[in-house]
């Protein structure tokens, strides 16, 4: 047995599977008359071929032969290292692709007239950027990080991690391409078409697969809590993504698919779909970094463990409820919308239950926060968590959202959210996981954090209050009326009156961009040049402890 | 299905399926003899085989 | 205890079973009703159908994500209904595949745009917004007008539309090229039979070339019929009060 090298069996059912993958997708792009089609399908063939490729070469460069019998030993770091330089990569590509939409929206000549740079088509770049891209693979950093230690297991399957954090870059450059081209099915968030659909739909169970496998092999009776939110944003993205997103394509050959809901209910669809993206992407998921990277850079445990079973409960309970309040005062039936005001307004609970819960697992060691950059930046984004589910039950009051409804104010709450909370808590991760995946004794400087923490801070805050003005001026010049009783202003006024506001925010998101340029090149630097710790390049080589 | 017959039954044993399933989550959680349990769990990201926290 | 919650979070199938039953209850109840329950479209006149040329500018509407800045969905308010019109219903956005209802208003909503404009001022506004309002921030579209329509495949659209419950007849599917050329073209043999078809639909030269068939073509028309369908003259407001 020993004599001979044997592919092992996943390698050889994957390398059979991306081949068939590749013939098919030759076939298409012979027969489409569809540009795009065409450019996505040999883009997948390239990316077949190279996979190939790459498990050929895995194979030839293995040296022991039957290593697979006794099982690889230590932790399967490769993945969360990949993962986590994509989140670096994707982030700064989401963040300059906003500074560029918020600067044509300051200055619409930027369109320069080209279908692919209009506003339409990169706003979906940006976000899709921003919250799969950077935040998606921040998650399958963390989590795919997380599940392994607290688990005291290797993670489960040979080539399926590796699966997933490719397949899920492919799904990235498939989207993103997509929506330069104009391939869009237009439902926010969920814009690639049905194909990238498909292909997310494999990667994500695979995903689930191997999460649920190395739970199973865990050598600790109990599940860290910090998993079940991990888990939770696995399986209601899953159920969410496949049901939002049933569609019809006109035909294989062709990029195009009809949603299968129409109307009322394909709004209420999309925007249950719309509103858990935040609740279990962007929240569950970023929770359960907290609930992980807090207590760990904190060096003490959870403030309360219990108070986190009730918060997770109560929280994975609430979201999903909550999706009607993105079409208030619509043609969706009233009483949909008065129960998505209901549980958006309780959702306030639990949310400020996890707050608490991360922030005061710092009692006690308060100076950290003067000393620990990088946890300051953990707790300064679980402190913006809190602002902004407060503002969001806040904005779903409907007398409220009437007001801030089709304004700036909802795009200033989404980012309070989303450079606050999501970035800021990725940032501080990723922090903690470059040093830790590279076995580097620290970060180049800490005073870079430093920087980088109070540039993007000032950033955030231009931002957020200029959207604030710039929301509310908006919704209460659509509703004014002069003396007579006519409206006052033409809706193009109330475009004009929101420029300076434009303006600021641009120059906000500049300064975000800054700080992550910042943050990159200290990370550059931990990796090339900081000192490799020998003791913890020893301990992660070990079998995970018995 | 009319909207009164939805409406009447989520007023009524709606309401008291939501209270229970979350009295049942509470009082789980604050078990008394639950808490070791959770002690420990609560430490588990620091009490890790190898130590890279510092 | 028996029943242990530690059963639960010691055994991950059971917290996965847990998380998925707990999830589905809020989308279920607030997803099911909106099919089963009538009301929640209340039938009205005058719906029907986009014609294909229609769709085709409806698909270009969505290719660019003008859904971005621009709403499909007049709410029931009074400052709202005095700027753009009559509030939407649920019956004027029941063929859409996908919704256009949108999020957010960086520019106007566009529910009842049809017949606001001439078809030159949009073909003008399309080219160059800050042509025709100065304050405008909107991109502009100008290559819209010298790219030809794609539409070879027009029938199958209809056809995979009237799979998911657009009414679309044998015909309707049939002709649905020649429908297409017909509304483009108002000198055509098929505008007859085209208007047969398709109740309160126009014939025209919507991009001001008569030689071709451009997506400036297909979109204008989109938008000249946006909210122009039902006769709010003739409705009832009352008649479909629960």
């Amino acid at each position: 047995m020993s004599e001979t090298k044997n592919l092992r069996l996943g390698e050889g059912l994957t390398a059979a599977c991306l081949g068939l993958g590749l013939i098919l997708m030759i076939v298409i792009a012979g027969k489409t008359h569809d540009g795009a089609m065409q450019f996505h399908a040999y883009l997948l063939a390239a990316a077949a071929l190279v996979a190939i490729a790459a498990i050929v070469n895995r194979f030839l460069d293995r040296q022991e032969t039957d290593a697979w019998r006794t099982g690889e030993s230590g932790y399967n770091l490769g993945v969360v290292k990949l993962a986590t330089v994509a989140a670096v990569f994707w982030g700064l590509v989401s963040f300059l692709a906003g500074l560029v939409i918020a600067l044509q929206l300051a200055y619409p000549a930027i369109d320069l007239d080209l279908p692919w740079f209009s506003f339409g088509r990169l706003r979906p770049l940006h976000t899709s950027a921003a919250i799969f891209a950077f935040g998606g693979n921040t998650l399958l950093a963390t989590s795919l990080y997380v599940v392994q230690r607290t688990s005291r297991a290797r993670l489960a399957g040979d080539i399926a991690p590796w699966f997933v954090v490719w397949g899920y870059n492919l799904f990235i450059v498939l989207a993103a391409t997509g929506y330069l081209l104009g391939v869009t099915q237009s439902k926010e968030y969920a814009e690639p078409e049905w194909y990238t659909d498909l292909w997310l739909t494999i990667v994500w169970v695979v995903y689930l697969l191997v999460y649920l496998a190395t739970l199973m092999k865990r050598k600790e009776p109990h599940i860290y809590v910090a998993n079940w939110f991990f888990l939770a944003f696995i399986v209601t993205i899953a159920m969410l993504h496949v049901v939002n997103n049933l569609a019809v394509p006109v035909s294989i050959y062709s990029t195009k698919s009809y949603i299968v809901w129409a109307g009322v209910q394909d709004a209420m669809t999309q925007w249950w779909y719309g509103h858990n993206a935040v609740g279990f992407f962007l929240t569950a998921g970023f929770l359960g970094i907290m609930y992980y990277f807090v207590p760990k850079r904190a060096d003490r445990p959870v403030y309360s463990y219990r108070l986190s079973i009730i918060h997770f409960w109560s929280l994975v309970f609430l979201y999903i409820w909550a999706g009607p309040h993105h079409l208030f005062y619509t043609a969706l039936p009233d009483w949909a919308q008065t129960l998505g005001m209901t549980f958006s307004v309780m959702l306030w609970m639990p949310s400020w239950g996890g707050m608490i819960n991360g922030l005061m697992t710092l009692s006690g060691a308060w100076d950290k926060l003067r000393t620990d950059p990088v946890l300051r930046m953990l707790v300064v984004s679980v402190a913006f968590y809190g602002m902004s589910t407060f503002e969001g039950p806040l904005m779903s009051v409907k007398a409220v959202n009437s007001l801030s409804h089709y304004t700036d104010w909802t795009i200033g709450h989404t980012h309070s959210g989303a450079l606050g909370w999501v970035a800021f808590v990725s940032f501080g991760a990723i922090y903690c996981l470059v040093p830790w995946l590279w076995q580097r004794k620290g970060l180049y400087s800490d005073k870079l954090v430093n920087w980088h923490f109070w540039i993007s801070t000032l950033g955030i805050v231009l931002y957020i209050t200029a959207m604030w003005v710039s929301g509310i001026l908006q919704g209460l010049m659509w509703r004014a009326y002069d003396s007579l009783g006519f409206l006052e202003y033409s809706f193009v006024e109330s475009v004009e009156a929101m420029h300076p506001f434009y303006v600021i925010r641009a120059f906000g998101g500049l300064l975000f961009v800054i700080g992550t340029l910042i943050m990159i090149y200290n990370l550059w630097r931990t990796v090339h040049s900081g000192e490799v710790m020998e003791k913890r390049a020893a301990l992660l080589q070990q079998q995970p402890a018995e | 299905m009319t909207f009164e017959d939805a409406a009447l039954f989520s007023n009524t044993w709606g309401l008291v399926f939501l209270v229970i399933c979350f009295s049942v989550v509470v009082v789980y959680a604050l078990w008394p003899s639950n808490r070791e349990t959770f002690d420990r769990a609560a430490r588990l990201p620091l009490d890790e085989d190898a130590d890279d926290g510092e | 205890m028996s029943f242990s919650h530690a059963t639960i979070e010691k055994n991950s199938i059971f917290l996965l079973v847990g998380i998925l039953i707990v999830i589905a209850i809020g989308g279920i109840i607030e997803l099911v009703p909106l099919f089963l329950m009538k009301s929640t479209i209340e039938k009205v006149q005058g719906v029907r159908p986009y014609t294909p040329l229609e769709l085709a500018g409806r698909n270009i509407y969505v290719r660019e994500g003008c859904y971005v800045c621009h709403s499909q969905m007049i709410r029931a308010l009074r400052a709202e209904v005095e700027r753009y019109g009559h509030y939407s219903l649920a019956a004027e956005s029941m063929y859409d595949h996908p919704f256009q209802w949108g999020s957010k208003r960086t520019g106007p909503d566009l529910a009842r745009l049809g017949n606001k404009y001439s078809d030159e001022w949009h073909s003008d506004h399309l080219k160059n917004p800050r042509s025709v309002v100065p304050g405008s921030i909107m991109p502009s579209y100008s290559w819209l007008a010298t790219t030809d329509l794609s539409y070879a495949t027009i029938a199958d659209d209809l056809r995979v539309n009237r799979m998911i419950g657009v009414p679309y007849t044998d015909e309707m599917i049939e002709n649905a090229k020649q429908d297409l050329e017909a509304q483009a073209n108002p000198d055509s043999d098929g505008v007859s039979d085209f208007e047969q078809r398709y109740q309160k639909a126009a014939s025209r030269v919507f991009d001001g070339d008569a030689n071709r068939i451009t997506e400036m073509d297909a979109l204008i028309a989109y938008m000249q019929m946006l909210g122009t369908l039902i006769d709010f003259n003739l409705y009832d407001e009352n008649a479909n009060k629960r």
